[in-house]
């Protein structure tokens, strides 16, 4: 038994269960029909090929795309203030621009069909309507978006601010606690 | 000479290995070649430098998604039934096992069917964040080398294209689906269905092997400590076994319940725009970015349209005073013009017609029961009824009742809606309307009902 399972690498229950999905999967893909994974005309348009790049659409196309936006982002950031440190803003611009952007991003991401008028045809046949508001509609609510982010950053850097000249000149201690739970849910909020 | 830092690795490992064995399963000797051998490219583990990744944030994910995703997919299988399989109207027609128990769709509570499939499709777009984060949150899994030790790794490795590529495909092609968008080109319904059984097996797996390291990093962490933690205090997890913990953490730029906000605003913001295509009334102005939050006017037919009459290409000739309504089945055919229908017991009943997509729409019918329909062609109790339309063609353009959606009390044969006559695109001259059926079985432009003894 002990030699089994260091031979395959887990509990032989990992081998029943793994083995049971499998064959489900399987009696699946044989029900939807073999023939039907594969598209002869359009092989854009395989069930196959939608599965498959739905495994790798996080992470090999998201992922990347965000992540290099983010790092960018911290970056710049880090260039700027490190090249004229006592001319930087007391408050990290960063979380103020990224949310908004995720916000904003996420709400492209699932309601892109409409904001760049994929599909108008049957949207038309469906709904007797077109989809000419969406753009404009993202446009705007991105635009909110940005702007409570914007008034919340400015709010932060007043109170930084008078906490600055509050501080001791010579310890250079000012932030508390108290406007670190401030920052995480302005930023968290919008 | 090792140096102080291999040192540390060295003692890091160690832990590791009595942590949990990483050995190699049979056969050894390929398996360490495979780990000998790492794809040049392959990002190091150490370019994944968030401090928030750990087990703890996973299992918090993990557990949100593990109650709610079986909520949407039995709520997606419940509509399979909803579209009658007994009368072979749900779509895809073969599954074989891969379903719920047969069972009659009630037409009470009139509801049911705005419930069941506005949760399907509203929870599923709630999650889309939560989802996101859960594939951020284990990235580095995706390029841990050696990609597998054994067997039973390759096996999970797969299991877990079955879990990913299930929910990804699930949600892809749904909400592409419920904004008419039919860029995948297959079949939705038939694709839909068996990605869920996809899914839903990769889930289940994942679940039994997870699911004690769920429990156990859940509890490393008491949720409440993380909410009183700021940025300013938050720290790295310790090392875990699957690496998902940074080997090289930079400075947190947000704390972990910062971050489980930021998630849950995701969330609230995808709720906020798309929840008002179910609840209706002055809410559907906030589902701002899908088709059913349009206004159509304020009209007492202006609601939400499936379908046009220009779309179905509907003559208009034919829903004039030439139309007649065929009742077969009995002895003999009845035939029935529209001021006939209109002279008949009109009852009036408030229900919300309800779509597969999610959206739904309640208004006040008015029309002639399809059991008084029934008895006029003498048959008091059918066991189902056949409509067509005048539409030509389309899978839609005609359906199976049940018995129960026939006999119902409420079960019309719509003629007015609001108080005035129904318009070409809500069915005009005559359209069935059924408490808590899938709307498209509510056909339009009614020509014939057949009663089935």
């Amino acid at each position: 038994m002990a030699r089994a399972t260091r031979a395959y690498g887990a509990h032989p229950l990992h081998l029943l269960s793994l083995v049971a999905s499998i064959a489900l999967v399987g009696y699946a893909i044989t029900l939807l029909g073999v023939g039907s994974l594969w598209n002869h005309h359009h092989w854009w348009q395989s069930i196959m090929v939608w599965f498959l790049g739905a495994v790798l659409l996080h992470d090999l196309v998201l992922f990347p795309a965000y992540s290099l936006a983010d790092r960018s982002l911290g970056a710049g950031w880090r260039a700027v203030t490190g090249r004229t440190p006592d001319r930087s803003p007391a408050v990290s611009p960063v979380n103020y621009l990224r949310i908004p952007t995720m916000a904003s991003g996420l709400l492209l991401l699932m309601f892109f069909p409409g904001i760049i008028q994929q599909g108008s045809g049957s949207y038309l046949r469906a709904t007797g309507l077109t989809q000419a508001p969406y753009l404009q509609r993202w446009l705007l609510l991105t635009g909110v978006i940005f702007g409570i982010s914007a008034l919340l950053y400015a709010v932060r850097l007043v109170v930084a601010g008078r906490r600055r000249r509050d501080v001791d000149p010579v310890t250079g201690h000012g932030e508390t606690t108290s406007t670190d739970i401030a920052s995480d849910v302005a930023s968290a909020g919008s | 000479m090792p140096t102080s830092g291999d040192d540390q690795i060295e003692v890091e490992d160690r832990s590791r290995v009595a942590d949990e064995p990483h050995r190699f399963g049979f056969p050894q000797s390929v398996w360490r070649a495979v780990a000998a051998r790492r794809p040049p490219g392959l990002p190091q583990p150490r370019v994944f430098r968030s401090p928030l990744r750990g087990p703890w944030l996973t299992s918090v994910f993990g557990s949100v998604l593990l109650l709610s995703l079986p909520v949407v997919f039995l709520t997606g299988l419940l509509d399979w039934i909803a579209y009658s399989p007994a009368l072979h109207q749900s779509i895809p027609s073969h599954v074989g096992f891969l379903h719920l128990p047969y069972f009659t769709w009630p037409t009470r509570p009139a509801w049911l069917f705005q419930l069941t499939e506005g949760l399907h499709v509203g929870l599923a777009l709630i999650l889309v964040p939560v989802v996101l984060a859960k594939l951020w949150s284990v990235m580095p899994k995706l390029f841990v080398w050696p990609a597998a030790r054994s067997g039973a790794d390759l096996l999970e490795r797969l299991s877990i294209v079955f879990l990913v590529g299930g929910v990804v495909f699930e949600m892809v092609t749904g909400i592409l689906n419920i904004q008419y968008d039919y860029l995948f080109g297959f079949n939705f319904y038939t694709a839909h269905y068996f990605g869920a059984w996809v899914f839903m097996t990769g889930f289940v797996v994942h679940v039994g092997l997870k699911l004690p390291t769920m429990v156990r990093s859940l509890r490393s962490r008491p949720f409440v400590g993380e909410l009183r933690t700021s940025r300013a205090d938050t720290r790295p997890e310790p090392p875990d076994p699957d690496g998902l913990v940074s080997p090289d953490p930079s400075e947190p730029t947000i704390s972990r319940r910062g971050a489980l906000a930021l998630v849950g605003g995701g969330s609230l913001l995808v709720a906020v725009l798309t929840v008002g295509q179910s609840i209706g009334g002055v809410a559907r102005q906030t589902a701002l970015l899908i088709p059913r939050g349009r206004s159509y006017g304020n009209g007492p037919n202006d609601f939400q349209i499936n379908r046009t009459a220009v779309a179905a290409s509907i003559d208009p000739k034919a829903t004039g005073p030439a139309w007649r309504l065929t009742l077969s089945g009995g002895s003999s055919p009845v035939q029935l013009s529209r001021d006939q229908l209109l002279a008949m017991d009109q009852h009036m009943a408030e229900l919300p017609i309800a779509c597969v997509e999610g959206w739904s729409s309640t208004q006040q019918w008015s029309g002639v029961r399809l059991a008084d329909l029934a008895r006029l062609s003498s048959i008091r109790s059918p066991s189902k009824a056949h409509v067509q339309s005048l539409e030509s063609g389309g899978i839609f353009s005609e359906s199976w009742l049940q018995s129960n959606q026939v006999l119902d009390p409420d079960a019309l044969l719509a003629l007015r809606v609001n108080g005035v006559d129904l318009s070409a695109d809500h069915g005009f001259p005559a359209r069935i309307i059924i408490p808590a059926a899938p709307g498209v079985h509510c056909t339009k432009w009614v020509r014939s009902i057949e009663f089935v003894a």
